[in-house]
């Protein structure tokens, strides 16, 4: 599976569009590490258990996305976009979505 | 009664000390480590656009995403509280997103340091809330996205 968040996968043809396809995935923090990221918050800085919770979660979004666009027999995701909101306190919700379709 | 008052004052202020100090400390090595990485990518682009002429035919191209949470220090909390009073631009918080987004863009180019270029590069910026409640003022994830491709330089 070829991933680009441009309208074309460089070097390959695009031969079918099969539309849009998205993944998301809502999470909560977890307690020790909101402590643990209370007390970073006195001194700034980066939230090592943060970024690594996102970053996590980005994928799993991500891997949803694929296996949408897997079982629609595409080869390939163009245009990914991400983006983030927060749905309620102390949880955010990470979305993916591109279209998929098949290359040569 | 002065004991409560010690700990309702003493123990912000000196927060507030810690945060300057030692906050002041990391944003320096900070930038520094920024400047520093940046140097090692600047013979390879990152554009914003997603059409660009490559020297050399594209033989492959992927997704690239670098992140990073980042949070204020209280001493900064604490100055852009009356910052907010009397409005202008909030120089606590301007550093601390920059720092931010120019570690998000080196995490993406880091994903894939071998790439030729890294085009259509994106930038999001989120806040985040904690299960605490309004605590999450000040804290902000950075995401850099983009897609980096490689040249073909079969002969």
């Amino acid at each position: 599976m070829i991933l680009t968040n441009i309208e074309i996968v460089p070097g390959h043809q695009i031969v079918q569009h099969f539309g849009l396809v998205q993944g998301s995935t809502i999470r909560a923090k977890h307690f020790g590490r909101d402590f643990a990221a209370g007390l970073k918050n006195i001194v700034g800085g980066e939230l090592k258990g943060y970024t690594e919770l996102l970053q996590e979660s980005r994928a799993e979004a991500t891997q949803r996305m694929i296996a949408q666009a897997t079982e629609l027999g595409a080869n390939a995701v163009v245009n990914v976009r991400f983006t983030t909101s927060s749905v309620a306190q102390g949880a955010s919700e990470i979305l993916a979505y591109g279209t998929a379709v098949r290359i040569e | 009664m002065r004991l409560e008052l010690i700990i309702g004052l003493g123990i912000p202020l000196v927060l507030v000390i810690v945060g300057r100090i030692v906050g002041a400390r990391i944003e320096r090595a900070h930038f520094l480590s920024l400047a520093e990485r940046e140097a090692r990518f600047r013979s390879r682009p990152t554009l914003s656009t997603k059409r660009f002429t490559p020297p050399l035919p594209i033989r492959s191209a992927e997704l690239v995403t670098g992140s990073v949470v980042v949070s204020i220090d209280h001493f900064k909390r604490f100055i852009s509280a009356f910052r907010m009073i009397v409005g202008g631009e909030v120089r606590a918080y301007s550093t601390l997103i920059e720092r931010a987004r120019r570690e998000a863009v080196l995490r993406m180019m880091e994903s894939r340091p071998d790439a030729d270029a890294y085009i259509n590069t994106r930038l999001e910026t989120s806040t985040l809330a904690t299960a605490t409640g309004n605590e999450g003022m000040g804290t902000i994830e950075v995401l850099a996205y983009g897609t980096a491709v490689h040249y073909d330089r079969r002969p």
